[in-house]
């Protein structure tokens, strides 16, 4: 899965305690950065990734030879320009691209699964923080990152509200709804009921649980897309034949690339981990951290903040967008609101959507004009 | 920049924080910004003004004034701004109550409809009135509540909103407008800039 030798690592040798209680030290954050970093520091921009996505933000990701999942966002002369703009990623604790997850091994060097600690928005959050030393930066220019990017944006700038000048939460929501948490929960349903899943110790037994990842990724992969957008796309258009087979092979094709969503799915990522960052997921609610009063998050902070939704987007839906915004607007921050029109579903700000990426790169490339 | 504009920006002292409601492309927002260093924010309604607005690097809420106004505490701007759009609310008494919560003062401005052009046009012509100010056809004008400069001030001295200043414009002449000359002001304003407080 991983091709280790171009996994760059930071070993973050500072004990961090994680919101279970337990301590991590002396454990890895894989990253990549694109760009350079000038000599005033002040372009840099953190970019946090979204569930299934890691570090490789854009080019071609050396672990798939695929393009990077920001490819349309994230290059020379795009919204987040790499002439321009120093750009970090990293790969979550709880991950399975290098950074510290459920596939490394323990102290007395045994695979963890399901004995590594349940993580947190919170803790994935600070973990990352240590880049910021590594790098020598005293203050990010942008953060930015989707759906649960989205959540380690509101997150980071909470917990740091000096630490970046500009806060670019996209697609997301500050507290995971009961539909959000039904979906993952489904998703963890499948990988467990694979009886190759084996309590979460598949490696050593020389299994994997790949069928029940594929029907996890297959059912998260609908909620992404919209019921408008697979019309168009697929509607009721049969796969590679003339007529229906009375049978239960992929006769529409719908069916087959879903199959095919799920396989290549597999060969991408591991089912442990899928387990761990989708419960960080259901875990976040940040205005729980605050006492019910989600303003108080950012109370500290003079970042400015622009906040984007999409009309299709149904499992991150604009109101829950519009909440961060309002929770904003009650204390007289800095908000700018937009909600760009696409019929691609949550998916779109991942997609090559116009509107979506012209307002990013307006919104970064003025802001950074200013500084 | 248009002569409203002009006006707006005169009443708006330097370094004050202000909010433009129906802000469209961010002309005005911009003009502030850039030469008053008014700390500006915009609620707009159109997705592609929006959009304008962005690439200006201006600070803008896509939103309806309607119902988006509520989540701004109260007196939060030392000005809000309301250019030409009071009367196409489906309920302008309600924002007109949401921008002085929201500001400490309001600087509204609306299309005459007691303008005398208006008025010879409806008694001349006998369709509905189009002017500069007022391009639409009747079928397709935003404008749901039509009102003249002297229905608006008998309006707010109603609702006990202070007037601070009423200015009359027309094409490039702005006058004030009192008690006394109400009537002439009526008449040959194609515009009314009312700034108020309560």
């Amino acid at each position: 899965m991983n091709t280790e030798k171009n996994i760059k690592t930071l070993i973050v040798k500072k004990p961090l305690k994680l919101d279970c209680g337990k301590t991590i030290k002396d454990f890895p954050i894989a990253y990549e950065t694109y760009g350079s970093l000038n000599s005033k520091k002040d372009n840099a921009i953190l970019i946090f990734h979204a569930l299934t996505g890691d570090q490789f933000v854009t080019g071609i990701n050396p672990a798939t030879n695929k393009e990077g999942w920001w490819s349309y966002a994230v290059g020379p002369d795009k919204a987040i320009d790499t002439n321009k703009y120093f750009v970090i990623c990293s790969n979550v604790i709880g991950g399975c691209m290098g950074s510290y997850g459920p596939s490394h091994k323990d102290p007395d060097q045994k695979i963890f699964g399901t004995n590594f600690p349940v993580i947190t928005i919170n803790d994935m959050v600070n973990a990352q923080y240590n880049l910021l030393d590594h790098f020598g930066i005293d203050k990010l220019f942008s953060i930015t990152g989707g759906s649960m990017g989205g959540m380690q944006v509101l997150q980071f700038i909470s917990n740091f509200p000096d630490k970046s000048k500009t806060v670019i939460p996209i697609a997301t929501t500050s507290s995971h709804s009961a539909q959000n948490i039904a979906f993952n929960e489904l998703g963890r349903q499948a990988i467990t009921a694979d009886s190759n899943w084996k309590d979460g110790n598949y490696t050593s037994k020389d299994t994997n649980p790949g069928k029940g990842l594929a029907v996890a990724r297959m059912a998260a992969h609908i909620t992404y897309l919209s019921k408008k957008g697979l019309q168009e796309k697929f509607g009721r258009k049969l796969q590679e034949r003339e007529d229906l087979k009375f049978g239960f092979d992929a006769d529409f094709q719908i069916e087959s690339y879903l199959r095919y969503q799920g396989s290549v799915f597999v060969d991408r990522f591991d089912a442990n981990s899928y387990l761990y960052i989708t419960r960080a997921m259901d875990y976040f609610d940040l205005a729980k951290q605050f006492r019910g009063n989600l303003s108080e998050a950012f109370i500290n902070t003079k970042a400015k903040f622009f906040i984007i939704s999409f009309t299709s987007d149904w499992l991150y839906p604009t109101q829950e967008n519009k909440d961060i915004v309002i929770a904003l607007n009650s204390i007289g921050a800095d908000v700018g609101f937009v909600e760009i029109e696409s019929d691609k579903g949550h998916d779109s700000f991942l997609l090559d959507v116009p509107d979506f990426l012209n307002a990013l790169k307006n919104f970064l490339d003025k802001s950074y004009e200013e500084n | 920049m248009k002569n409203e504009f002009q006006v707006i920006a005169d009443l708006i002292e330097k370094d004050k924080k202000v909010l433009d409601v129906g802000c469209a492309d961010g002309t005005l927002m911009k003009f502030l910004k850039d030469n008053k260093n008014i700390n500006i924010r915009g609620l707009e309604i159109s997705k592609e003004k929006v959009q304008e607005c962005i690439a200006k690097g201006l600070t803008v809420i896509e939103g309806n004034a309607e119902k988006d106004l509520k989540q701004f505490p109260d007196k939060s701007f030392d000005y809000v701004v309301l250019s030409q759009t009071l009367q196409a609310f489906l309920n302008p008494e309600l924002v007109l109550k949401e921008l002085l919560r929201v500001g400490k003062k309001a600087i509204v401005t609306i299309p005459n409809f007691g303008y005398w052009k208006v008025r010879f046009h409806l008694l001349f012509k006998g369709t509905m009135p189009i002017t500069k100010t007022l391009p639409d056809e009747w079928y397709n004008t935003p404008n749901l509540h039509m009102c003249t400069i002297k229905d608006f001030f008998h309006f707010v001295k109603s609702k006990d909103i202070k007037i601070f200043k009423s200015l009359a414009l027309n094409n490039l002449n702005t006058s004030i407008i009192n008690e006394t000359n109400l009537g002439v002001k009526n008449l040959f304003a194609d515009l009314g800039i009312f700034l108020i407080e309560k």
